[in-house]
């Protein structure tokens, strides 16, 4: 099949050892032009400006970070809706950054995307079952016992009546909405889902129904999923090991507890300094919250991005990028970059 | 002064003499709202979106207002702002502001009010921000139209407003549209256009639900510090129970147009007093909980408002129907009896409702 569709073998593949999605030096820059005619280039947006990231097979990734940061661009990227500028994306070793369409197509039943609006994200004219038997019919596969069964197979498996076939989107709350396009993405029984803030649209009651349905089909079906969210409890909750990112990189990436309990590097301080909890106790108080608004991702700061609102920057941070490395006294696969980590009280009393 | 709530009976059946001490002072109160009901005609049928609401909000205090989606947040802050179309409403009970009844009260009068001593900010602030006008002239305009001053006192007024809310270099960022303007930046903008007349009330409906964290926590931080310089009372609509932990002094939580459960924030979120409370706060993971046990969502689906079930309007959702005797669930509304502002509509016994909580709920809780 991979000289057929001429994707690459990665020569060094392990099998069984590599993870399933490798992400390496990452890069998506969109182009700004002028208006008017002539629409000249006059500079680009870097919305990831090398990413580096991977996921186990059955494993949930969490990518959190602040609006803009490129997150959804990375997820774009991975499903392959969007053509990196740059970088390698390796799907079980193979390199599909730069695979066409047609090379793509084997791959793209495996790699499935769940958007946040589960209203714009489904054909109004079409009918849940047609809805949720497109993936089948455009990868031309027939399931044993046909596309109809599988569908209400499919149904019943997101929590969903079957006979809810024929009905169409808008005879559903936004939860069951949401359901109907988790329904899609598993049709092809895929191994990688991309779920983009699948939650967040939702009233929190629904929201729990929709993450514990997204849990028990990553357990029982083992799939591997990047899971982007800005509401760090959800994520914490659902992913196994979370990345953050800042202006189109990671900065720091670790198992859950590590990153939740021990983090860092300033800009996850800063970003779990400022959630609110549902406790009066435990409210948030005032303490290590940016100053101002983000940099341009048009002209990001020289050395470390983070450095025009850290609170510890140093003259080093300015020339010389911090790259994301493992520290030899944290948990194993906890990378920060960051010239000065320390734990969160280094970072707030340098305010 | 606002009536006693005689029509009120069955929704504050207890409020009338032996707690009358803990009901705000009428002229403390800035806002009160009496047995409030809105409803819409539709092809459907009649939705019912608020349905005997009550409550008082003193002069310079907070109240949070929760509730899942649909449960008439929104149309009760339209109603206050008298912005539902007439055509296709009916607005019942009474609202009164500053001793000025809302109800039926003639446009011109609510056109004054709104913008200069009631105003509001929404979620989406690009939509309540003109794009073809600069950020500055904006409020300037909002300044001239209420106040009368000068086009020369409105611009400084602009620049001072865009300047308290966090805008740096607010005399140039004061001639960029909005476009210009990052999402966090339009909502400190929207803020200060609401803020600009100094009104009395402030309606903020979902203003961060769409903003990260670190901005949202910027913006709760601002309103905190206005309303600490300037004492306007503020309704802050949202579902998020967070939010609320760090922003409001007391809560009202709504189920099906109608109030269940009212008390301070520590009260309401450490030992909160009805089923629906407990289902909202058990559906959010905590920041430090247990990561092993699923979420425990309120199960079913939302009541619909064209036939709201009859009784309690959470029965069919609800895990302790059993625990009440002759079906009282099912057929009789539980009133909502407030004792110094504290209280919630179940039929359960305040004793098990503080036993449940404390045994059943609180252990499963993160
Ligand atoms: N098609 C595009 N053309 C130009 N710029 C783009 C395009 N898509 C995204 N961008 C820009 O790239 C940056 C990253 O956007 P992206 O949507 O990936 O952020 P995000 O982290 O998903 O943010 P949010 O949390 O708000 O969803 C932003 O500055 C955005 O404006
Ligand atoms: N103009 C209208 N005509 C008919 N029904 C309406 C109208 N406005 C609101 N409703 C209905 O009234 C109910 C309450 O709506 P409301 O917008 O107050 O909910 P909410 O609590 O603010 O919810 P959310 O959290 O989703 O914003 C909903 O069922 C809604 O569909
Ligand atoms: S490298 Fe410097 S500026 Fe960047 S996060 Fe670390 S201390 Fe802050
Ligand atoms: S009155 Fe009955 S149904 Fe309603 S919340 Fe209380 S126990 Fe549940
Ligand atoms: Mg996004
Ligand atoms: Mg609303």
């Amino acid at each position: 099949m991979d000289q057929k569709t001429g994707v690459q073998d990665r020569p060094s593949a392990e099998p069984g050892t590599a993870p399933l999605l490798e992400v390496a030096g990452l890069v998506k820059h969109f182009p700004v032009r002028t208006g008017g005619l002539g629409r000249r280039q006059v500079g680009k947006v870097r919305a990831v400006d090398g990413l580096d990231l991977a996921v186990g097979v059955g494993e949930s990734l969490g990518l959190v970070g602040e609006s803009g940061c490129g997150k959804s661009t990375t997820g774009r990227l991975i499903t392959r809706l969007l053509e990196p500028t740059d970088g390698s994306i390796r799907y079980q070793g193979r390199e599909i950054g730069h695979a066409t369409r047609r090379e793509l197509a084997p791959i793209r039943s495996e790699i499935q995307m769940i958007f946040q609006d589960p209203y714009s994200s489904l054909n109004p004219r079409q009918t849940v079952g047609a809805i949720v038997a497109a993936p089948m019919e455009i990868n031309r596969i027939d399931p044993p016992g046909g596309r109809k069964a599988k569908v209400k197979e499919l149904l019943e498996r997101v929590g969903l009546n079957p006979e809810h076939y024929n009905r169409f989107p808008h005879e559903f709350s936004g939860g069951q909405r949401q359901r109907v396009g988790i329904a899609r993405a598993l049709a092809l029984r895929p191994k990688l889902i991309v779920a983009d803030e699948p939650v967040s649209a939702l009233d929190v009651s629904i929201q729990a129904q929709v993450v514990n349905l997204l849990q028990s089909l990553q357990r029982e079906l083992d799939i591997a999923f990047l899971f982007i969210a800005h509401d760090l409890a959800v994520v914490r909750h659902f992913s196994e090991r979370v990345a953050v990112m800042y202006l189109g990189k990671i900065v720091e990436v670790a198992d859950r507890d590590s990153v939740y309990g021990n983090p860092h590097h300033p800009y996850t301080h800063t970003l779990l300094s400022a959630v609110c909890e549902p406790d009066p106790d435990k409210a948030r108080g005032r303490r290590a919250l940016p100053i101002g608004d983000p940099p341009s991702p048009l002209a990001p700061p020289s050395g470390c991005r983070f450095r025009t609102r850290c609170p510890k920057a140093q003259p080093l941070c300015a020339e010389q990028e911090p790259p994301l490395a493992q520290l030899a006294e944290l948990a194993d696969g906890h990378r920060v970059a960051c010239h000065f980590p320390g734990p969160a009280e280094d970072t707030l009393t340098h305010r | 002064m606002p009536d006693t709530p005689d029509g009120a009976g069955v929704l504050l059946p207890k409020q009338v003499a032996p707690d009358s001490a803990s009901v705000p002072a009428p002229d403390a109160a800035i806002l009160s709202v009496r047995d409030l009901t809105v409803r819409f005609r539709t092809e459907d049928g009649v939705v019912k979106a608020v349905d005997g609401l009550s409550f008082d909000l003193a002069r310079g205090s907070t109240l949070g207002i929760v509730g899942e989606s649909g449960s008439g947040k929104s149309v009760t802050a339209l109603s206050v702002l008298g912005l539902h179309n007439p055509e296709r409403t009916e607005l019942g009970g009474t609202i009164r502001f500053d001793g000025t009844e809302l109800i039926g009260a003639p446009r011109r009068t609510l056109n004054r009010l709104r913008g200069r001593r009631i105003s509001m900010i929404f979620q989406d602030a690009l939509a309540a921000l003109s794009p073809f006008y600069t950020v500055g002239e904006q409020i300037a305009e909002t300044y001239r139209e209420h106040m009368g001053a000068s086009r020369k006192e409105a611009k400084a007024r602009a620049v001072e407003m865009l300047g308290r809310v966090g805008i740096p270099n607010p005399n140039r960022r004061a001639d960029d549209y909005p476009h210009h303007f990052s999402g966090g930046m339009r909502q400190r903008a929207m803020i200060a256009m609401a803020l600009v007349c100094d009104p009395d009330l402030l309606i903020a409906d979902e203003p961060t639900t769409a903003l990260d964290v670190t901005v949202q926590a910027q913006i709760l931080d601002l309103i905190a510090d206005l309303q600490a310089e300037t004492g306007t009372a503020i309704i802050f609509i949202t579902h998020d129970l967070g939010v609320i932990a760090s922003t409001v002094h007391d809560v009202l939580v709504m189920y099906a147009g109608r109030c269940v459960e009212r008390g301070t924030v520590r009260e309401v979120l450490k030992d909160p007093r009805h089923p629906y409370t407990w289902g909202l706060l058990s559906s959010v993971p905590e920041l430090s909980g247990s990561v092993d046990l699923p979420l425990r969502p309120v199960r079913g689906t939302p009541p619909s408002l064209l036939n709201p079930p009859p009784g309690c309007p959470f029965h069919p959702r609800c895990d302790y129907v059993a625990r009440v005797p002759e079906h009282a669930c099912s057929l009789d509304r539980p009133p909502l009896e407030l004792v110094a502002g504290r209280g919630s509509a179940c039929h359960l016994a305040t004793a098990d409702k503080t036993r449940i909580f404390a045994d059943e709920v609180r252990p499963l809780l993160g």
